[in-house]
């Protein structure tokens, strides 16, 4: 119990030291190329205005499912890069759907998100079949199924499309009201008229959800067993291959819903102005967090403050506010360095604690490495 | 983690493919020629291996081969390199940035360092700490993707010309053609002439107006395979991304060789990005890499980790890319005529061989497809431009699917290596 606690007290050090590292280089590098320092910081430091407070709900919402879907293949040492893809299948097909308004109001939405959830799916399945059938590295297939995804959504949205008047911007069919998810309204609360996402539950589901599968239930046991020793899980009867399909299915699903907040919350159609990169910045967001239900969102919720408040620095400090972007990059690469560090550290600590227990009990046989 | 089983078929391979003869490799080309150009007499294509086509197919595959070459070296020591992407980006940076304010040659050095300067980041990660691979390399994107826009912001912001997304437009690179070669081939080439006009197309393709890098990056390819493959200490390098530990009790200094082929991995990298700069367009501009760092490593897999067949990887992804950019949505068109009779060659093979224990369902399947190509081929004109992007990638999809088996990796590729932890 004590060993956990300080166990505990390194996997918090770790993501505080990569931020500190990550201001201390940024610093570094705002100083070589000539830029001010200090009101770098006063900008990204400001307590967020309450319009800054919602958006930043908003992004991390987003964020965080993409970081959910990213860290469900982490779990089975898979790599999913293609979220960027998978999510963008799904929007497009939910946004489709949803403008056909075949269904009446929240059935509609409902199917429409069941319908994104299974076209990220498909997507995805597409590069387990070639990982457990035909030996394609997942980082691979899911790259080109990135882009292959990127062009294909392109030519059907050319088919798709509808004009709308004065824009240039083709778009799917905007949804009716009746099928949009109304925002929370904390007008209030914060004094601002914008909104959150409805769907901001769906993101909190789906992390709980998360967090019961992985951690409750025989499923979720096997998935990360076969992560973490591919030989013990078949050792214990686990198909491998099989396992890899549905971890693949599952990731692919919940990527699905990267879009839907944006969809049903704010754009209410899919156009050629949607957002991009969403599945790169949920990779980051999963590393940041480990992989936990909680250290995602909170790191979810660390990306939106970043990305928000940097929206300030060019007319407040006069610097790009691509400076986030190389913020964000020395966090996530000293974040990885720390957490390996720790791991090894605490390794360390607990070969020792052993082998000292074990010279202590016993004299019965000479003792090297714990290995 | 499950490797220690599978050592013997690896190193079949690694020996000999088997039934590869001498005439294997000629032959296909020849063959392929010779098919191509009877599709650009048939259907009338023309574009299909045009001088024109083909200098924009080898402008566009050098920074993928740059790329592809820089995964090779970082992945013949045992250290996957998916940040390629970034450390291009920052290449490009680089490159516009010396080059505008030193001349090009200056610029190539610029691309080079900057590539360099991330590789170590890369090689920092992943050899001295031992993060995973993939995780380094993705956060080395997105801090290239960051570090290059930001310092373009912040250098090219007020030049003559250049924009906080755009540098001003560089001096050029020399360029090279054999003197009084090109009028000859290209009135050979004019003429239409089947097999003989193609082969003028090519010879015209090569020998005229090739920039100075360009020769720089083919000889850096032929460079690398002769250095990796026949000094010793590329075989230590190699030994290092085969058997780390193995390489150790031998005496090699397994980090000190990883961590100089990353090094020299990020240098490639960077190259290839300035290549678009200084050669490709010209100028820096934001986004321009676009994804050429990803497809430089499915070159380098295709290639089955080697430099010829990295080389033809980036030849293919480079002619599609030049195709597609040059409008030629009936060139890829002209293409599923042979692609459909082949498979419908193979298919009917597969039948015939039935005795022999191929199935059934194989030689329908692919029967089925070949029909299906022919029909698309046959009630068209022209792919969509959409589809004609798509080529190159689908194309990765489909090599790997079908020749995964085939390929093979250095033994310890993407394995973190830690001193004296053999086992």
């Amino acid at each position: 119990m004590k060993f956990d606690v300080r166990k505990f007290g390194l996997g918090l050090a770790a993501p505080a030291l990569a931020i500190v590292v990550a201001l201390v280089l940024t610093s570094l590098i705002l100083l070589a190329a000539g830029d001010p320092v200090l009101a770098v910081w006063q900008v990204l430091f400001k307590a967020p205005l309450p319009r800054q407070a919602v958006a930043i709900v908003n992004e991390a919402s987003v964020l965080y499912l993409s970081a959910v879907a990213v860290a469900i293949g982490f779990k089975m040492n898979l790599f999913n890069i293609g979220v960027d893809g998978q999510y963008r299948i799904a929007s497009f097909m939910a946004a489709v759907f949803a403008g056909a308004h075949f269904l009446p109001g929240w059935l509609n939405i409902i199917v429409s998100i069941i319908i994104a959830m299974a076209s990220g799916a498909i997507w995805a399945a597409i590069a387990g079949v070639l990982k457990v059938g035909r030996g394609v590295s997942e980082v691979i297939s899911t790259i080109m199924l990135n882009y292959i995804a990127t062009y294909f959504v392109a030519y059907l949205l050319k088919g798709a499309a509808v004009k709308i008047e004065g824009s240039n911007a083709t778009s799917t069919q905007v949804l009716a009201e009746d099928s949009r998810v109304p925002g929370i309204n904390l007008e209030g609360l914060l004094g601002t008229g914008r909104e959150v996402y409805g769907l901001v539950f769906l993101s909190i589901a789906v992390g709980i959800l998360f967090w019961f599968i992985l951690s409750k239930t025989r499923f979720g046991f096997d998935l990360r067993a076969t992560g973490q020793s591919e030989s013990a899980a078949v050792a214990s009867g686990v198909n491998v291959k099989r396992m890899v399909v549905v971890a693949m299915i599952l990731s692919g699903a919940v990527a699905g819903l990267v879009g839907m907040p944006l969809l049903f919350g704010q754009d209410y159609a899919y156009g050629d102005t949607v957002q991009a990169g969403l599945g790169f910045a949920g990779i980051s967001v999963a590393l940041l967090g480990r992989n936990h239900p909680v250290g995602m969102a909170v790191s979810a919720l660390v990306w939106g403050y970043l990305n928000q408040l940097s929206n300030g620095l060019q007319i407040s400090a006069g610097v790009s506010d691509r400076l986030v972007l190389i913020i964000q990059g020395i966090i996530v690469l000293s974040v990885v360095i720390a957490y390996e560090v720790v791991r090894r550290a605490g390794l360390r600590m607990e070969q020792s604690r052993v082998a000292r227990e074990l010279d202590a009990r016993s004299t019965l046989e000479p003792k090297g490495a714990t290995a | 983690m499950t490797t220690t089983q599978t050592a013997p078929p690896p190193l079949q391979a690694s020996i000999a493919p088997p039934g590869r003869p001498a005439w294997y490799w000629p032959a296909v080309i020849g063959g392929s020629l010779l098919v191509i150009s009877t599709v650009r007499v048939l259907t009338g294509a023309n574009d299909i291996d045009s001088s024109g086509a083909l200098m924009a197919a080898i402008g566009l595959a050098m920074p993928l081969a740059l790329a592809g070459l820089g995964g090779l070296w970082s992945e013949r020591a045992g250290v996957v390199n998916i940040g390629l992407e970034g450390m291009m980006i920052v290449g490009t940076w680089g490159a516009a940035f010396f080059g505008y304010h030193y001349g090009p040659w200056v610029g190539i050095l610029g691309a080079v360092g900057m590539g360099a300067a991330f590789g170590a980041i890369h090689a920092l990660a992943t050899v001295i700490f031992g993060v995973d691979h993939i995780v380094s390399g993705v956060a080395i994107n997105l801090l290239g993707a960051g570090t290059g826009s930001y310092l373009a912001v912040r250098t090219f912001t007020g030049l003559p010309g250049g924009g906080p997304t755009q540098s001003p437009p560089l001096a050029q690179l020399p360029f090279l053609s054999v003197p009084g070669l090109g009028e000859v081939l290209l009135g050979i080439e004019k003429s239409g002439t089947w097999l003989l006009a193609d082969l003028a197309g090519i010879l015209r393709a090569l020998t005229t107006n090739v920039n100075a890098l360009t020769i720089i990056g083919v000889l850096l390819l032929v460079f690398s395979g002769w250095f990796l493959w026949r000094t010793a200490i590329g075989l230590r390098l190699r030994s290092c991304g085969e058997a780390p530990y193995a390489a150790e009790t031998l005496g090699v200094n397994v980090l000190r060789y990883k961590f100089l082929a990353v090094l020299v991995s990020g240098a490639l990298a960077g190259l290839a990005g300035g290549f678009l700069t200084l050669v490709a367009s010209n100028l820096y501009r934001e986004g321009q890499t676009g994804g050429r760092g990803y497809i430089g490593l499915a070159a380098m897999i295709f290639g089955n980790w080697r430099p010829g067949g990295l080389a033809a990887g980036a030849v293919l992804f480079g002619y599609a890319d030049a195709i597609q950019l040059r409008g030629g949505g009936d060139v890829i068109h002209a293409y599923l005529l042979p692609i459909g009779l082949l498979l419908l060659g193979w298919g009917i093979w597969v039948l015939v061989r039935r005795a022999e224990g191929k199935s059934l369902a194989g030689g329908l399947w692919r029967i089925g497809m070949s029909l299906l190509v022919l029909l698309w081929y046959a009630f068209t004109t022209a792919i969509p431009d959409e589809f004609t992007s798509m080529t190159p990638y689908i194309a990765t999809l489909l090599v790997l699917a079908f020749s995964a088996q085939r390929l093979r990796m250095p033994a310890a590729d993407g394995q973190v290596y830690r001193k004296g932890e053999a086992d």
